[in-house]
């Protein structure tokens, strides 16, 4: 018995829903966060995985650039949510919402 | 064997830590089980053999995004409890809709690369470190440079957002105490 490309893949789905499961039922910014940087690493395992069981090193360059997006969306994230902060002293997404419908 | 074992252990424990991060309602907790999650699935990547991708994630995830994270953190209300109203149920259903369709897309993706080809092999004979350095600054060297002027834009971006006016305390003004702010500001762009 060895580990197969299923059973990452499968390992790597389950970890992306979890993280989708937390960006469709957390209402706090800094938590839709949190999940967003949950799925980026679900698809990382993904990459990897299929990077090694076919031999190619293509998979863990993709990955390499996911994670320097997932850096620079952290620091202007954080950023535009410290200044939300200041003006309106919640960061809930539904402050967010201006107009009714 | 020994992998075996590895694997079951570390994908109990990375679900698990990922489970308390989108269930808890404590901040603190949120990120330090985020933290923990991530250290864990650095063991995949120990795994499939990829060490320069796992000492990646060690350093920029755990070293530079959760501690970013953590001073974040200091501006906003983190000791009490986040409050949450109930989220809207048709966007629910359309997502998990969704997610059911990427769960058979990723069950379907062996097949599908079944007859996929080989475009940089992997060399047993360099080490993994060496092998990523190799196709990196050859074949790709443009997005590499793309990505490290990205990342220098969103340096520059996350100081000019955060801080902005460190100084004052916008939420402890009034509404007519912030425009003047804001005019005092323009006021000045005119001048020079």
């Amino acid at each position: 018995m060895s580990i197969t490309l299923n059973d990452y893949l499968i390992l790597s789905t389950i970890i992306f829903m979890i993280g989708m499961y937390g960006a469709m039922r957390r209402t706090n910014l800094l938590m839709l966060f949190f999940s967003t940087e949950i799925m980026l690493n679900a698809v990382n395992i993904g990459m990897a995985a299929i990077s090694k069981f076919h031999g190619d090193l293509t998979g863990q360059m993709f990955a390499f650039f996911i994670i320097a997006i997932a850096a620079s969306e952290v620091a202007i994230g954080l950023g535009l949510l410290i200044l939300w902060f200041k003006r309106h002293s919640t960061i809930d997404l539904s402050s967010l919402q201006s107009m009714k419908g | 064997m020994f992998e075996v074992i590895a694997f079951y252990l570390f994908a109990f424990l990375t679900i698990a830590m990922f489970g308390i991060t989108v269930k808890t309602k404590n901040p603190l907790y949120a990120l330090s089980s985020l933290a923990a999650g991530m250290i864990f699935i650095s063991a995949f990547f120990f795994l499939l053999g990829a060490d320069f991708l796992g000492a990646v994630q060690i350093i920029v995830y755990t070293g530079a995004v959760m501690a970013l994270y953590a001073f974040g953190m200091m501006f906003f209300d983190s000791i009490n409890d986040i409050k949450e109203s109930a989220s809207n149920p048709k966007l629910t259903f359309v997502l998990s809709g969704l997610i059911a369709l990427i769960v058979v897309m990723i069950f379907m993706a062996p097949v599908i690369g079944a007859n996929a080809e080989v475009v940089s092999p992997i060399n047993p004979a360099y080490g993994n470190t060496q092998d990523i350095g190799m196709v990196l600054f050859t074949k790709y060297l443009i997005p590499f440079e793309l990505a490290a002027v990205m990342l220098l834009v969103a340096m520059i971006g996350g100081i000019i957002l955060a801080g902005k006016k460190m100084d004052v305390s916008i939420t402890a003004l009034s509404d007519q105490e912030v425009d003047k702010l804001h005019t005092d500001t323009e006021i000045k762009k005119d001048i020079k």
